[in-house]
C-alpha cells in the first residue's frame, strides 16, 4: 500500500509529504522497492539494467551513465557488469536487485526479504551494504529472519495475523516482553492478544 | 525518457530472444517456400506467389502478437512488473513502451517476406511498397492482439492463444492460401467477420495495383486494430491499478 502498488480501502498514508491516494506519481518518485523475488529483466545485461532504471525515473542518459559507473562500483559488480541477468547466480541477482532499487537514490526503500535464500556469505555481504545505506536513506525491511531484524534495524515493528503488536528498538522490544532475547520477546509479543506500543 | 528507455528494454529482450525470433521469420518464409515448391509440381495455379506473399505476410504478422504477449504475460508473472509499478511510469509509457519496438520488426517481418518471394519470381514493383504500408494497419492490430491477450493471460496461456489460436486462425480464416469461397458456408461468414481474410485483400488489392479496392478492406482492419488497442490499454490499466499485478 505504502509503495501505491494497492490502494487503500479507506484512509491515507503520507510519505514525506506525499499522499498515496491523491499523489502516487508523487510517492513513486521518491520511493524504490527490491521485491521479494529478484526482479531484473533477464535478457539485459548487469549495466542495461541499471541503466534502464535511470531511465523509467526519468534521468538523462549521460546521468544515467554515471550513476551506473557509481553503483556498480559501490556494489562491486564489475567483474558481472556485462554477464546477462538471467546467467547470474541468486545471490548476484539480488545483489544486482537491491543495486536497481537504490540508483535512483530513493528517499524510500523497501526492501522485502532481502535475504531470503542466500548462504551465509551472500547474506553478510548484503547485511554490509544494507548498513552503509541506512546512513542515507530510510529504509523498510520486511524479514523473518530475527537476527537479521535485530542486527540491522533501528526500529522494529511486529506483525502478526496481519495486526501490528509492537513497535521499538531490539532491547525495548525485549524489556517490554520481559524477555532475555530477541527470539523470546518475539514469540512472547505474538502470542499475547495486547497491542503494545512503544515509542 | 521513461517510455524510450523501456521501449529499448523491450526491443532488446525480443531481439535477444534469438530462438523465438528466427521461428517468427523464419517459418512464414518456410511456409512460402513449401507452397511455391507444390505450386511448381502441379499443372494448375494453386499458389501464385502474386497471392500467396501478401498472405503469408499476414499469417506472419501472427507471431508478432506472440511476441508482444509473451513479454507483457512474462513480466508480469515475474517480481519485474511489480518493481515497474512503483516506478512513476504512466500507463501511456507501458503502452508506447511495448508496441514501438514490435512495429519495426513487423516492418521487417513483412519485407523478409516480399523479399524472399521476389526470389521466388514476384516481380519487383512500387505496389510491394504500396502493400507493405497497407498491412502495417493489420500489424497494429496483431500488436493489439498481443498486449491484450500478455494482459490478462498467463505466459503459458498467451502461447497457447497466441501461439496456438491465433496462428491458426490467421492461416484458415484469411484466405492466405485457398479462397475462401471454395468452403463456403459458415466458414465464409466467420472469414468476412473477422479481420485477417480483409488484411490478406488489402494487400493482394495494393500488390496487383487494384487501388480503388484497398479501403474497403482496409476500413475493417483499420476498425479492429482500434478496437483491439483500446480494449488492451483498457484491460492494461485496469491490471495496472487492481490489487494483483
Amino acid at each position: 500500500m505504502l509503495s501505491c502498488l494497492i490502494r487503500p480501502s479507506s484512509g491515507d498514508a503520507t510519505l514525506m509529504g506525499n499522499s498515496v491516494v491523491t499523489s502516487p506519481i508523487k510517492v513513486k518518485e521518491i520511493i524504490n522497492v527490491s521485491p521479494q523475488e529478484t526482479a531484473v529483466a533477464p535478457n539485459l545485461s548487469v549495466r542495461e539494467n541499471l541503466e534502464l532504471m535511470c531511465g523509467i525515473y526519468g534521468y538523462d542518459s549521460k546521468t544515467a551513465r554515471e550513476k551506473t559507473g557509481k553503483t556498480i562500483k559501490d556494489f562491486s559488480l564489475s567483474e558481472i557488469e556485462k554477464s546477462r541477468a538471467r546467467i547470474l547466480s541468486g545471490g548476484w541477482q539480488r545483489r544486482l536487485s537491491i543495486a536497481m532499487a537504490i540508483i535512483t537514490e530513493p528517499e524510500i526503500l523497501f526492501l522485502d526479504e532481502p535475504t531470503l535464500g542466500l548462504d551465509v556469505l551472500a547474506r553478510r555481504e548484503l547485511w554490509r551494504i544494507i548498513e552503509k545505506m541506512k546512513e542515507k536513506i530510510t529504509i523498510v525491511l520486511t524479514t523473518h529472519y530475527l537476527e537479521e531484524a535485530e542486527a540491522l534495524a533501528d526500529r522494529i515493528a511486529i506483525m502478526s495475523r496481519g495486526k501490528l503488536v509492537a513497535v521499538g528498538t531490539a532491547e525495548e522490544l525485549k524489556t517490554l516482553a520481559n524477555a532475555g532475547n530477541f527470539e523470546d520477546a518475539f514469540v512472547a509479543l505474538c502470542g499475547g492478544e495486547t497491542t503494545y506500543e512503544n515509542e | 525518457m521513461k517510455m524510450s528507455s523501456f521501449a529499448i528494454r523491450n526491443a532488446k529482450e525480443l531481439i535477444r530472444d534469438r530462438l523465438n525470433l528466427a521461428f517468427g521469420i523464419g517459418f512464414p518464409v518456410i511456409v512460402l517456400l513449401m507452397l511455391t515448391l507444390i505450386q511448381s509440381n502441379v499443372p494448375v495455379e494453386l499458389f501464385s506467389i502474386k497471392n500467396l506473399t501478401p498472405g503469408i505476410a499476414v499469417f506472419g504478422l501472427s507471431f508478432i502478437s506472440l511476441f508482444s504477449g509473451m513479454i507483457i504475460a512474462k513480466d508480469r508473472t515475474s517480481s519485474f512488473m511489480l518493481r515497474l509499478f512503483t516506478s512513476p511510469m504512466k500507463a501511456r509509457d507501458y503502452i508506447l513502451g511495448y508496441t514501438l519496438p514490435l512495429i519495426p520488426m513487423a516492418a521487417l517481418q513483412i519485407s523478409v517476406c516480399f523479399i524472399v518471394a521476389v526470389l521466388l519470381g514476384l516481380e519487383i514493383s512500387v505496389n510491394m511498397l504500396l502493400a507493405l504500408i497497407v498491412l502495417m494497419p493489420a500489424a497494429l492490430m496483431y500488436i493489439a492482439i498481443g498486449l491484450l491477450c500478455g494482459s490478462i493471460f498467463t505466459d503459458k496461456q498467451v502461447g497457447g492463444v497466441c501461439g496456438a489460436l491465433l496462428t491458426n486462425g490467421s492461416a484458415w480464416l484469411s484466405g492466405a492460401w485457398f479462397d475462401v469461397d471454395l468452403v463456403g458456408g459458415a466458414f465464409k461468414a466467420i472469414a468476412n467477420a473477422l479481420p485477417f481474410l480483409h488484411a490478406v485483400n488489402a494487400g493482394r488489392y495494393a500488390l496487383n495495383g487494384e487501388y480503388g479496392r484497398i479501403m474497403p478492406e482496409l476500413a475493417w482492419v483499420i476498425g479492429y486494430a482500434v478496437a483491439l488497442t483500446a480494449l488492451a490499454i483498457i484491460a492494461f490499466t485496469k491490471k495496472m491499478n487492481s490489487d494483483n499485478p
